[in-house]
């Protein structure tokens, strides 16, 4: 249980998916101008992170391994994880249409965020264990909705700050992003 | 199609990386060395060029682009996906340290928008020469991006430039004139970070005294 624990701790901001592991920026600084939308798009990684990092796991040590056939994981994870964001996509839309307005738009494009492809790697490189690849998956995708919430508040600021003007945009966003990851480096010495 | 130019708009005004910020999470994250960068260029490179001309070729075919057209973005992504295996083995076979220092951003070239992009927005669209000429330019502009990053990374964080294997030159004698370390911050998220964000907005000064520049002179006439 205690490992557990840090294995969670060290998930949400010591190995933090997007400061530390570099994963996941395009929608980092993409989407995170407003605050709505960092919100739509933290939620609905959370939500596909830790099923298509179960679902990865299951098929990987129960067929691909099974099978010998380990080297077509790349192949197999990207086309899991475009069908369960189409599944997932359908399934909202019949079960919860304000949750599928919510996160409707934002779904399309997490296919595309190497953060679900790269923790469904990770996952599988380090070794883990089912109860593991659970936690370890619902933490990252927590530190991920954390880190896109405090960003976009930052932006939010910097919009009515006097920017130089070849700074506008993405390259003060990266700016604020190198402080921001300087304090989250600084959590490493904890576990 | 003119070739040059078709080539040479991926390099300068259509730059993948610092124009489309695209291809963001392996620029940042494997750039703490310049031969790092050095490898993951090339490994762009080939899964981008063949990308394109495999695309370029299904979708050429009427028969065959009508069948592939509604699931076109599912195909796509096996075409990639497999090109990225091909270079996976490969670098795993023949390039160990590359492969073990690069990790798990080989895979994650199947997820690089830019590749994905390429073959939508141009392949897709346009004949398999012009198609690898395009996948060309666009590879060499974002794996010059990404050198110009793992140089200043590099040299920065660490005082030395690895240009391949043990082909390396020091800089150690700059930090010990100046009397102080190599900065360790450039080698770790923060430098990538920072310097990633001060050359974007280098580019984007560059552009707008060239437009400027442009403006000027159209006065003048």
């Amino acid at each position: 249980m205690e490992d557990l624990i840090a294995l969670a701790f060290t998930a949400f901001v010591v190995e933090n998916i997007i400061l530390t592991q570099f994963l996941g920026i395009c929608p980092f600084i993409g989407v995170s101008t407003k605050r709505s939308s960092a919100v739509g798009m933290g939620s609905a990684v959370i939500f596909v992170m830790l099923i298509s990092s179960t679902v990865t796991w299951v098929l990987y040590q129960h067929v691909l391994v099974t099978l010998n056939i380990e080297y077509m994981r790349t192949i197999m994870f990207i086309l899991v994880i475009a069908s369960l964001v189409q599944m997932v996509e359908i399934f909202l839309k019949k079960v919860s249409p304000p949750l599928y307005k919510a996160l409707g738009i934002y779904l399309p494009l997490i296919t595309t965020n190497c953060a679900i492809l790269g923790l469904a790697l990770i996952n599988i490189n380090e070794g883990h264990s089912f109860v593991e690849t659970v936690v370890y998956a619902s933490f990252i995708g927590l530190g991920f909705f954390f880190v896109m919430y405090i960003f976009s508040m930052m932006r939010e600021k910097i919009n009515r700050a006097p920017v130089p003007k070849a700074f506008q945009g993405a390259p003060i966003a990266l700016v604020v992003a190198a402080i921001l990851a300087m304090i989250f480096s600084r959590f490493g010495g904890i576990v | 199609m003119n070739v040059k130019k078709n080539f040479l708009k991926g390099i300068f005004e259509e730059n993948q990386l610092f124009v489309a910020l695209l291809g963001l999470c392996p620029a940042l994250a494997i750039t703490t060395t310049l031969e790092n960068a050095i490898g993951m260029g090339m490994a762009v490179f080939f899964v981008l060029v063949f990308a394109n001309i495999i695309v370029s070729l299904i979708m050429s075919n009427d028969k065959l682009a009508e069948l592939v057209r509604p699931v076109r973005i599912p195909v796509f992504i096996v075409v990639i996906a497999t090109l990225v295996t091909i270079v996976e083995m490969v670098m795993h076979a023949f390039l160990i340290d590359l492969y073990n220092s690069l990790g798990v951003f080989i895979p994650l070239i199947v997820v690089n928008c830019m590749i994905l992009g390429r073959a939508e927005a141009f392949a897709a669209k346009n004949k398999p020469f012009d198609s690898l000429i395009d996948g060309a330019g666009m590879a060499v502009g974002y794996a010059l991006g990404i050198m110009i990053l793992g140089f200043f990374r590099e040299v920065l964080g660490k005082g030395t430039l690895t240009i391949w294997g043990s082909l390396q030159v020091d800089f150690g004698f700059v930090f010990d004139f100046l009397g102080i370390e190599p900065l360790e911050l450039f080698t770790s998220p923060v430098g990538a970070f920072m310097v990633l964000g001060f050359i974007l907005a280098a580019v984007v000064a560059i552009a707008q005294h060239r437009k400027n520049k442009q403006a000027s002179s159209k006065d003048v006439k």
